[in-house]
């Protein structure tokens, strides 16, 4: 069916740094998405409860702080514990390679770190999301 | 996922999904507010409007935290506008209400317009429906920032709020018609900046000319962001919302917006069954050839679809 993909873009955590974000976002508007930006410190339970009342597709979550080991998974278990599993979920941000296999398995479908182009992202999001 | 029992039972992802599926124009959508209609009914809605900047959302975040305070239930439905080039949107309204995000007792839901041009979202009608049965007390609708002639706001709010800021321009541009029209309230925000006082004193000017000698709309300065004015302005909702069912205008006004929703709903019908017989019938581009070939004038060819779309019904 032809409906804009809904994107939640959120910043967990208390690093003050979303330029990387508001990339994402616009480059995710400009893909014909409808991004809903939730701005800076946001808790998982904050992002988990946005995701639901705005029926978003994705999560996607930058962090730059290093607190993604426990953030990201967060979640996703979040997410899990109100039904609402089918809603896919990526991060990106500053993400040491080894830890990205604990995150995949922890539940996170995608992690981009800097440097990827923001297509990359764009088609991951449209080849993954879970709903028609 | 049975949308229609998560609904009546207060499960926030039904509404959510029932909400998309209402933008998306699918009609299980439509069957399920039809058959929970008599549910709807209340909620207090009010609409929030205004230019681009002036604090639609902090407004909003601040009206909904007071009425918090008392236990209602708080619903908000916050516009913003999608791109026309690439049907995407950025949808921030929700950065200015952070923390009421937490809330159990809140339901925030961002749209885009998806191509309406009245400052709302065609499902923005529908999306306040669900939220009414959904239970909410209060359903706010936050507009995209208009200019001068988004009004559409009028055709669904009990009491609409236009919030202005100091500074916007001389006092010609609050004599044009259209936005300064519909506010049943008038709030100054960001007033603790220069000319606060002088911006209401013009729009209190402007409201001399008022048609309405019984009900005058109040200018209220407020600073939103540090909730200086928050409380007056529920007490001056509540005063309007007051007048309006104690002279009858409420009545008066439901009965022309359920009007106008009607004809709303009975014009999309009518276009969808028009798009469907120009597709499936190519008439649009044989009358199109015809009056570029001079065959035929485009009043006439109008004539000709109205034949056409006539026929079609008959035969369904």
């Amino acid at each position: 069916m032809d409906r804009p993909i809904r994107v939640v873009v959120a910043k967990p955590g208390l690093d003050g740094h979303d330029r990387g974000a508001k990339v994402v976002a616009r480059a995710l508007r400009d893909a014909g998405m409808e991004v809903i930006y939730t701005g800076l410190r946001q808790t998982p339970e904050q992002i988990v409860e946005t995701a639901i009342q705005e029926d978003a597709d994705c999560v996607a979550m930058s962090i730059l702080s290093g607190a993604h080991n426990h953030l990201f998974p967060k979640v996703v278990n979040l997410l899990k514990e109100r039904g609402a599993d089918d809603i896919l979920v990526v991060g990106g941000g500053v993400i040491p390679e080894d830890d990205i296999p604990r995150l995949i398995e922890a539940g996170i479908a995608g992690i981009f770190t800097p440097g990827t182009p923001t297509s990359v992202t764009i088609d991951f999001i449209k080849n993954n999301i879970k709903r028609k | 996922m049975d949308i229609k029992a998560g609904l009546l039972n207060s499960d926030k992802r039904a509404a959510a999904r029932l909400i998309s599926m209402i933008e998306n124009g699918e009609p299980e959508a439509v069957q399920i507010i039809k058959e929970c209609y008599n549910m709807t009914g209340h909620a207090r809605i009010i609409g929030i409007t205004g230019p681009p900047g002036v604090g639609k959302s902090t407004v909003t975040d601040k009206l909904a935290k007071q009425l918090r305070k008392e236990g209602k239930h708080v619903g908000i439905v916050a516009v913003d506008p999608t791109s026309p080039f690439t049907g995407g949107a950025i949808l921030g309204d929700r950065v200015r209400m952070a923390d009421l995000n937490a809330d159990p007792g809140v339901f925030i839901r961002s749209m885009g317009t998806r191509g309406a041009l009245g400052g709302l979202s065609k499902a923005v009608h529908g999306a306040v429906k669900v939220l009414d049965i959904f239970g909410m007390d209060y359903i706010f609708i936050e507009t995209v920032g208009v200019g001068q002639s988004e009004i559409d706001i009028v055709k669904l709010a009990d009491t609409v709020i236009m919030v202005m800021i100091p500074g916007l321009g001389d006092d010609i541009q609050a004599i044009k018609a259209g936005i300064m029209e519909i506010g049943d309230i008038f709030a100054v925000n960001k007033s603790d900046r220069d000319d606060a006082e002088r911006t209401a004193a013009e729009i209190e000017a402007m409201l001399d000319f008022n048609r309405n000698e019984e009900y005058r709309p109040p200018v209220l300065n407020i600073i939103a962001r540090d909730n200086k004015g928050i409380e007056k302005l529920l007490e001056l909702i509540e005063k309007h919302w007051e007048y309006e069912n104690k002279s009858g205008s409420y009545r008066h006004k439901k009965l022309n917006r359920l009007r106008t929703e009607i004809m709303d709903i009975f014009r999309d019908e009518v276009m969808r069954t028009l798009y469907g017989i120009s597709e499936n019938t190519n008439i649009i581009n044989e009358l199109a050839q015809k009056v570029m070939d001079k065959q035929m004038d485009p009043y006439s060819a109008a004539d000709r679809l109205m034949d056409e779309f006539t026929n079609n019904q008959r035969q369904n």
